[in-house]
């Protein structure tokens, strides 16, 4: 069964169509890129599935669920992460606060359990306290843990809002554009980034500009233009499609 | 500060503070401490909005209203109802709470300068209604007379004292309380919301039910700031809730640190200092000196008009700030290191 099921889904702002009749499916345990141009939609599609935008029709499943009229920390707590474009950390909150921010819908202390600092909440703090350092370490920022997010350099603000996602033990994660801005020899490393991401059980779903990339990290790829899927397929595949080139390029013969 | 002493430190203060009666026998300056304990304890709960949730508060007098007329009306003459002193340390904050989340609950959807304004608001309805409600609070006149309170069948009196020893109790507590929850996960969440609301969404926080939980919280110090307030001045009026102590309370956290808690009792000390103790003894000495006509206390605005904008210019963090402020103000360049680091990953991604 799929993991991430979107049928039919349109996002109209005003007179404005963001997405249209947009349907695909995501299996569990894969690595699924979504390109296309500028303002194609992509962004929209993961606002949808987040829940920061409401659907004009259409629906999508997660996981067996409905996700229409949740709310986005709902959706968060089913297990939806992701990541931002522009990066959205907590900027004055340590590197080490930051993820173990990102666990919050998995734990339980109350308010009252906070106020008296009972022992099940000194323990689960503890143990989030562990975590959030392997999650570090996993993305390496393993000597940044009392930094401010801000203040650290920009690749490692991209690695950083990749661990806070997975502090959730998300099944799904949304990247977009997890590359942008990263020089080659980063770009090489989140791309092993993503493959072990996969590995430990998460499917990975990206925005991603960088062809070179998505093309290495990706097992299908969905392409979007003016909201609607023009191609979806294996990398190679879609590659060479002809609607992907003409939406990307433009028409060779121009006059027809 | 070498953690020594950041271990001893509140040890050998609390000391000090707890033989400080003993030490000083003029009851006029311990009336003066456990004043400033109230406002001590008023900015604790201020700092968790404001400075953790990062809510713009600008009416929070109301709860200190609210807390002090709770006790005026259940512990008095007034309607014959007599709740111990003891019973409304949990009654007050309880119902300052709910007012808290009352207040919260259709405002909270609104975001800096909007929620300033509705708390503004608030905070003016609050003693207005206290005020026309006479036939229950004697509008202008206050409440008077309230139930003194007793401990193992003494009663508090007229000293000071025992109202200090209580407020020293409910500041440590306060303190206590205060820094177990900005280690927490729910204080996380406050940061997070502070920081970033949309991010904070995603990371499953409830974002009303948080800000709630502040708004609740803070208001909630504040009822119990009240209920001893209004009991060591045996009286409460409408006027003693007006828009100046909700902006009194903010000068304080602005001055000693949004955000830290020892910033905020360092901020509040100091204020209440100059207000309730440095004016009026100065005054005193100018008419002793033989200037009848100048009156320092006048000049209470103007003071703190001053030291908000000095402090603005000199050291906007406040005296002691959070690692947080401090970096917001001073590290608005980054850190130079890690920027050197970032400008030469920015030329390898360009080359």
């Amino acid at each position: 069964m799929a993991l991430l099921q979107l049928s039919n889904v349109r996002k109209a702002f005003g007179g404005l169509v963001a997405v249209n009749d947009l349907s695909f499916e995501l299996d569990p345990g894969s690595i699924v890129a979504m390109i296309g141009p500028n303002g194609a939609g992509k962004s929209t599609v993961f606002n949808l599935v987040t829940g920061i935008y409401g659907l004009s029709s259409g629906s999508i499943v997660f996981d067996g669920r409905q996700l229409a009229g949740l709310s986005t920390s709902r959706i968060a707590a089913l297990g939806v992460a992701r990541t931002f474009q522009n990066i959205r950390l907590f900027a004055f909150m340590s590197a080490l606060d930051n993820v173990m921010t990102g666990r919050h819908a998995r734990m339980h202390a109350s308010l009252l359990d906070a106020l008296v600092h009972t022992p099940s909440e000194r323990q689960e703090e503890r143990r989030v306290r562990e975590r959030a350092r392997e999650l570090l370490a996993f993305v390496s920022l393993d000597n940044v843990e009392n930094s401010y997010a801000r203040n650290l350099p920009y690749g490692g603000q991209r690695r950083l809002e990749i661990a806070r996602a997975l502090a959730s033990d998300p099944k799904l994660l949304l990247l977009d554009e997890p590359a942008a801005g990263m020089n080659p020899r980063e770009k090489d490393a989140l791309v092993a980034l993503i493959g072990k991401i996969r590995d430990s059980g998460v499917t990975v779903f990206l925005i991603e500009h960088d062809m070179a990339l998505v093309m290495s990290v990706s097992e299908r790829v969905t392409v979007l233009d003016h909201g609607e899927k023009i191609a979806e397929g294996k990398p190679e595949a879609v590659r060479r499609d002809e609607r992907v080139i003409e939406a990307y390029l433009g028409r060779a013969d121009g006059a027809a | 500060m070498p953690p020594v002493l950041r271990r001893a430190g509140p040890f050998v203060l609390g000391l000090v503070l707890v033989a400080y009666p003993f030490l000083d026998r003029n009851n006029s300056h311990v009336d003066f401490l456990a004043n400033a304990g109230a406002f001590i304890l008023l900015a604790l709960g201020l700092n968790i909005v404001v400075g953790f949730a990062g809510l713009l508060d600008l009416g929070y007098a109301a709860f200190f209203a609210i807390g002090s007329y709770s006790y005026a009306m259940l512990a008095s003459q007034q309607f014959g109802v007599h709740v111990p002193f003891w019973l409304m340390l949990i009654v007050a904050p309880v119902i300052a709470a709910l007012f808290g989340v009352l207040l919260g609950a259709p405002t909270l959807r609104l975001r800096g300068d909007y929620l300033a304004i509705v708390t503004l608001g608030f905070g003016e309805i609050v003693p207005q209604t206290f005020l026309n409600l006479s036939q229950y609070t004697n509008g202008p006149n206050g409440i008077s007379s309230l139930d003194q309170p007793s401990l193992f069948g003494h009663p508090f009196g007229f000293s000071a004292t025992p109202y200090y020893y209580v407020l020293l109790v409910l500041i440590a507590l306060g303190l206590l309380a205060a820094r177990n929850l900005q280690n927490s996960r729910l204080g996380r969440a406050w940061m997070a919301i502070r920081e970033d609301e949309l991010a904070a969404r995603h990371m499953g926080i409830n974002v009303t039910a948080t800000k709630l939980s502040a708004f609740a919280l803070g208001a909630s110090f504040s009822g119990l700031a009240g209920v001893v307030y209004a009991a060591k001045l045996d009286l409460v009026s409408p006027d003693q809730f007006q828009f100046s102590v909700s902006v009194l309370v903010l000068s304080m956290l602005v001055l000693g640190g949004m955000g830290n808690i020892w910033g905020v009792v360092a901020g509040s000390f100091v204020l209440s200092f100059v207000n309730s103790f440095l004016l009026p003894q100065s005054t005193s000495l100018a008419h002793a000196a033989g200037f009848a006509n100048l009156d320092f206390t006048n000049y209470r605005f103007m003071l703190y008009g001053a030291i908000l904008v000095l402090m603005m210019l000199f050291r906007p963090e406040g005296l002691i700030p959070s690692r947080q402020r401090a970096a917001e103000f001073h590290e608005a360049s980054g850190d130079p290191r890690l920027e050197a680091q970032e400008q030469a990953e920015y030329e390898g991604a360009a080359g």
